[in-house]
């Protein structure tokens, strides 16, 4: 293992840096772009069950089905990373414009009402008041989403660009465990730090939640 | 791009040696097996912790954990360690279904009203019965949605199978992708998520069948 390990530094490096960009870079386009559509989800109810039903159908699309097509629909080369950040996005876009709309969903009435009544318009109110709120259930679709993706990208490999999923076919290929388990390994640990990352951002950005039990 | 692989009457004969017909038949199975063997693993685990509350982390944690596993990582590692065949698939697959299964049986149990349990306690009804009659009915709904995901997921990942040789609706992908023929690559991808939302179709009617009316308040 330890051989292993020096003579392919280079190369496990450079798997790691592509599976970091290819993973959270869809989940911060597709955040940005589930944000809009999952308050339309709540802002016209008829549009929540549509919205959900769609989403349901784009995540049961194989991601292995995802990656092979997207060259065929953009025109890109199928060697090209985009296809593997495009397909992760609409992944990202279906988990959590649910989410979001959920989130918004939860929010208590009696809080929207009484922002109301203190004068919030309807765009403050949603900025100040109900996303805040919602957070703890976005985050925790945010959560999921970022997990999922890292461990998707490595599928990207039997197309020719999957991060540390290269370290997987080259080891299936060769018949060689090795590279194998650092790429699971790594990939696990990956998964854990992004995911540890956005607990900690929750707990720095929603303060009030860890007082309820207490003040109640 | 065309659906012409899709719609060509040849590739539908049951009789063929990797015809559609076949390769949904040899998906199912694959998604068949993972779930049955999942499912007899992680639903008692997750119910033993949800009635007794003893390892709640473990069920809490399972389901990031199964999430964080590269289903790819893990099927090349069983086929390196174990050779090629059916039983590594099975195993990646298995282990992609327990982490939703053993968290929904899990959350179920946790979910449900308390003082249903004290009634049923109160009228009498030992523990194997309070467990049968009264918290695995009401824990339904919560498991069965689990179970959905399960299946869903499993549908859609059954199809790397292909990529270290086995049957499935992977091979159209894969082989599609060989020899640049996008038509049946685009068939095998249409193929899965329709057969994806038709089982999840399926699990829904199973669901309102077998999820008493009392719970799902159909009847009032």
């Amino acid at each position: 293992m330890s051989t292993y390990l020096s003579n392919n530094w280079d190369t496990i490096l450079t798997a790691l840096r592509q599976h970091i960009w290819l993973a959270l870079l869809p989940v911060v386009i597709g955040f940005v772009i589930a944000l809009p559509i999952g308050y339309l989800g709540v802002r016209f109810p008829w549009l929540y069950h549509p919205l959900v039903n769609t989403a349901g159908v784009l995540y049961s699309i194989p991601s292995l089905a995802l990656f092979v097509f997207l060259p065929v629909l953009l025109g890109t080369k199928i060697l090209s990373p985009l296809n593997i950040v495009v397909a992760l996005t609409i992944y990202t876009v279906a988990l959590l414009s649910r989410t979001v709309a959920d989130g918004l969903r939860s929010v208590d009435d009696i809080i929207v009402q009484s922002a109301t009544a203190m004068g919030y318009r309807r765009l403050r109110r949603l900025t100040d008041v109900e996303l805040p709120v919602a957070l703890p259930v976005i985050l925790a679709g945010l959560r999921v989403a970022t997990v999922s993706n890292i461990s998707l990208v490595s599928v990207g490999a039997l197309i020719g660009v999957g991060g540390l999923g290269q370290l997987f076919t080259r080891g299936f290929q060769l018949f060689y465990l090795e590279p194998i388990i650092v790429g699971i390994v790594l990939s696990v640990a990956l998964a854990g730090l992004a995911d540890l990352a956005i607990v900690l951002l929750q707990r720095l950005v929603t303060p009030w939640t860890r007082f309820q039990g207490s003040a109640a | 791009m065309n659906l012409s692989y899709l719609f060509d009457a040849a590739h539908w004969s049951l009789s063929t040696d990797g015809s559609i017909p076949q390769l949904i038949l040899s998906h199912l199975w694959y998604v068949v097996l993972a779930l049955i063997i999942g499912t007899v693993i992680a639903l008692p685990v997750g119910l033993y912790i949800g009635h007794t509350g003893r390892g709640s982390f473990l069920a809490i944690n399972a389901g990031n954990a199964g999430r964080s596993l590269p289903t790819l990582g893990l099927l090349m590692l069983m086929v390196t360690l174990l050779g090629l065949g059916l039983t590594p698939v099975l195993i990646a697959l298995t282990v992609l279904v327990i982490p939703p299964i053993l968290t929904s049986a899990y959350a179920g149990m946790r979910t449900l009203d308390r003082r249903v349990v004290d009634a049923a306690r109160g009228m009498g009804m030992r523990p194997s019965q309070v467990l049968l009659r009264v918290e695995l009915p009401m824990a339904l709904p919560v498991m069965m949605s689990g179970f959905r995901s399960a299946a869903l997921q499993v549908v859609a990942t059954a199809t790397v199978a292909a990529a270290v040789g086995l049957n499935g609706l992977g091979r159209l992908l894969i082989d599609g992708l060989a020899v640049n023929d996008y038509s049946r690559v685009l068939a095998g991808a249409i193929v899965v998520a329709v057969l994806a939302v038709v089982l999840d179709l399926i699990l829904a009617l199973a669901q309102r069948w077998i999820v008493s009316p009392g719970l799902s308040g159909r009847f009032r």
